[in-house]
């Protein structure tokens, strides 16, 4: 990570998580998100020629289960959490299509 | 511009459903139901925090077998990826799917086009993944809140990406209906596509010549959300003449500066395809192993016993049916294309009649028409396959003629209706209920035939004089005397009398 993180890559990461940050915000992220990549990179010193690359942090493999099934929730209960619903759906503001 | 020539570029990716009971992380049931929306979720499928997922068994065994019947190679190792974008129909934020070491990769299914050419499409990959939910959104334009169901999120499905070795609008479709046929006779889906549960995306773009040696391609485009194979081949269809027509136009071409893969959405009212918004933000999707997932591992055994136990493919069945019992391969793929059970019903009426190219004739025509008129599966035919067959045999053995086996076959049917149970034997006393039996008796016939002889005078004369039509009241009045008499012979026999009167 030679390259230093810039806003736009702050602004970039932001949109993609649908977060609304204040030029402030950005500037205050900037710098810390490169502070913990600076912190992360120093793992870069550790030898690691002859080490397999890891393609997953779970040691455990063939966690199957059966297919049979259980009961779902009521609907009422599904849709408690939700900020909007019509007793039906989960309501969202409008999704403008192929806009 | 010069001429060019161009050649069509496609490649598609088709998602499937798997047919399983409970959907891939959970116990909730898998299952259509539009009608009772959000009534088939659990913390796991909406993506509750805490909520752990766990592969069903059953999932990954379809899409192995699934991908082993595309001849593809089966990874040792096998691991889930987290895909990240956010859309309402995505309740974790992130779809659970495979990226980098998908399950199996590098298969091949053949296909015949059209035009009788056999053709090999490469499969790039198969992965298993999450299906999301659905959004339904306000159609009124009145702006208001758009709807979540998520009974489908978390349904198994199946992600099959060909490499771009289809060639033209029709070749895809002949591609689509024999994997759509492949995967019946799998029974890993039900393939109902009014109800989602196979959907295909189209990649496609030309490479053009002027003939001078020169390379050229136009952008590539992907073309989304095609529910129905008649949709993809117009919309790969109407892509081609509009790529051509746009180059003609611009010139723009794949590698110029700005020019990205464009997504187009098909609208099959007006058969065009639409520009959709850039892709530039949303192909962005920060892939990384699920950690809630644990990776899957299979043996050389396991890969083995897959591949043994694979059943009978259609493409396997056809070359059966041609080569074994000689079918035309016109016949055989009929009867492979109406599905393994219509194919079972012909192999059992083949074996027992003892004449498969009679049996072909039988199921192509008759059959498959009744099915049709009466808009039943094979299996609900009042006619079992043992019936017809036994049928069929007195056809071949000559005991009935042709025309009497239709009859019977149609007895068959009325007679069912009424519940009635039909054994071979049931063939034999219908045959002589009906006196429908070919009349070998050359007693019986030579009587009739002198009676007819003597009783139309006036036939006889004109047939004598040359008119060969007039032999025909003769030979009805003969057939109306000795039931199951053969009309051929009939003829024959009639001739040498009046040759000889």
């Amino acid at each position: 990570m030679a390259e230093q993180l810039s806003t736009d890559d702050v602004r970039k990461v932001a949109h993609l998580a649908r977060l609304k940050l204040s030029d402030q915000d950005v500037e205050r992220f900037t710098g810390q998100l490169a502070d913990i990549l600076r912190y992360v990179e120093q793992l870069k010193e550790v030898d690691t020629d002859a080490v397999e690359p890891l393609v997953h942090a779970v040691e455990l493999t063939n966690v199957l289960r059966d297919d049979v099934p259980r009961a779902s929730l009521p609907r009422d209960a599904a849709l408690s959490n939700a900020p909007a619903a019509d007793g039906a759906y989960f309501l969202v503001p409008p999704i403008l299509e192929n806009a | 511009m010069p001429d060019v020539a161009h050649t069509p570029v496609i490649g598609l990716e088709v998602h499937v459903q798997l047919l399983t009971r409970t959907k891939i992380f959970c116990g909730c049931v898998n299952r259509f139901n539009p009608d009772e929306p959000n009534t088939q979720t659990c913390p796991v499928c909406l993506g509750l925090p805490g909520a752990l997922p766990v592969m069903n068994r059953e999932a990954f065994r379809l899409s192995l077998i699934t991908a082993a019947a595309l001849e593809c190679e089966l990874a040792r190792f096998t691991k889930w990826d987290r895909k990240q974008y956010y859309y309402p129909d995505l309740p974790k934020g992130y779809q659970i799917s495979q990226y980098d070491l998908p399950f199996s990769e590098h298969g091949a299914l053949e296909v015949t086009t059209e035009s009788g050419e056999s053709r090999r499409i490469r499969i790039r990959r198969v992965h298993l993944e999450e299906d999301a939910g659905k959004n339904l959104h306000d159609e009124s334009g009145r702006g208001a809140d758009s709807r979540v169901d998520l009974n489908r999120a978390g349904t198994p499905l199946l992600e099959i990406v060909t490499e771009p070795d289809v060639r033209s609008a029709a070749e895809a479709k002949s591609f689509l209906d024999e994997l759509h046929l492949l995967l019946t006779y799998l029974c890993v889906s039900d393939c109902n596509m009014q109800e989602g549960s196979l959907r295909c995306d189209a990649n496609v773009n030309l490479h053009l010549s002027t003939g001078a040696g020169d390379a050229i391609a136009t952008p590539i485009v992907e073309v989304k959300n095609l529910n129905s194979f008649r949709g993809v081949e117009a919309a790969v269809e109407f892509e081609i003449a509009r790529q051509l027509k746009e180059f003609h136009e611009t010139g723009r071409k794949l590698g110029d500066p700005g020019v990205e893969k464009e997504t187009r959405g098909w609208d099959a009212q007006r058969n065009v395809t639409f520009a959709q918004r850039g892709k530039e933000e949303a192909s962005d999707y920060r892939y990384f192993p699920d950690p809630d997932l644990a990776p899957v591992t299979l043996t050389d055994e396991e890969i083995e016993s897959i591949r043994a136990g694979l059943r009978e493919l259609p493409a396997a069945r056809r070359s059966r049916y041609r080569n074994d019992l000689g079918l035309s391969e016109y016949d055989a793929d009929v009867i492979v294309r109406q599905g393994e059970r219509f194919a079972d019903y012909f192999e059992e009426t083949s074996g027992i009649c003892g004449d498969a190219k009679q049996a072909a004739n039988w199921v192509t025509q008759d059959v498959l028409r009744e099915i049709n008129d009466r808009g039943v599966e094979i299996g609900d035919l009042p006619v079992s396959s043992q019936a017809l067959g036994a049928l069929i045999g007195r056809i071949v053995d000559g005991t009935i003629t042709v025309k009497s086996g239709r009859e019977l076959f149609g007895l068959m049917l009325d007679e069912s209706e009424r519940n009635d149970e039909h054994s071979p034997d049931t063939i034999d006393r219908l045959i002589e209920e009906r006196g429908l039996r070919i009349v070998n008796d050359s007693g019986a016939l030579e009587s009739a035939i002198a009676a007819a002889i003597a009783a139309s005078p006036r036939a006889v004369e004109d047939f004598q004089a040359g008119k060969q039509q007039a032999i025909g009241p003769l030979i009805g009045k003969v057939m109306r005397d000795v039931k199951g008499a053969d009309a051929k012979a009939v003829r024959t026999l009639l001739i040498e009398k009046l040759k000889e009167a």
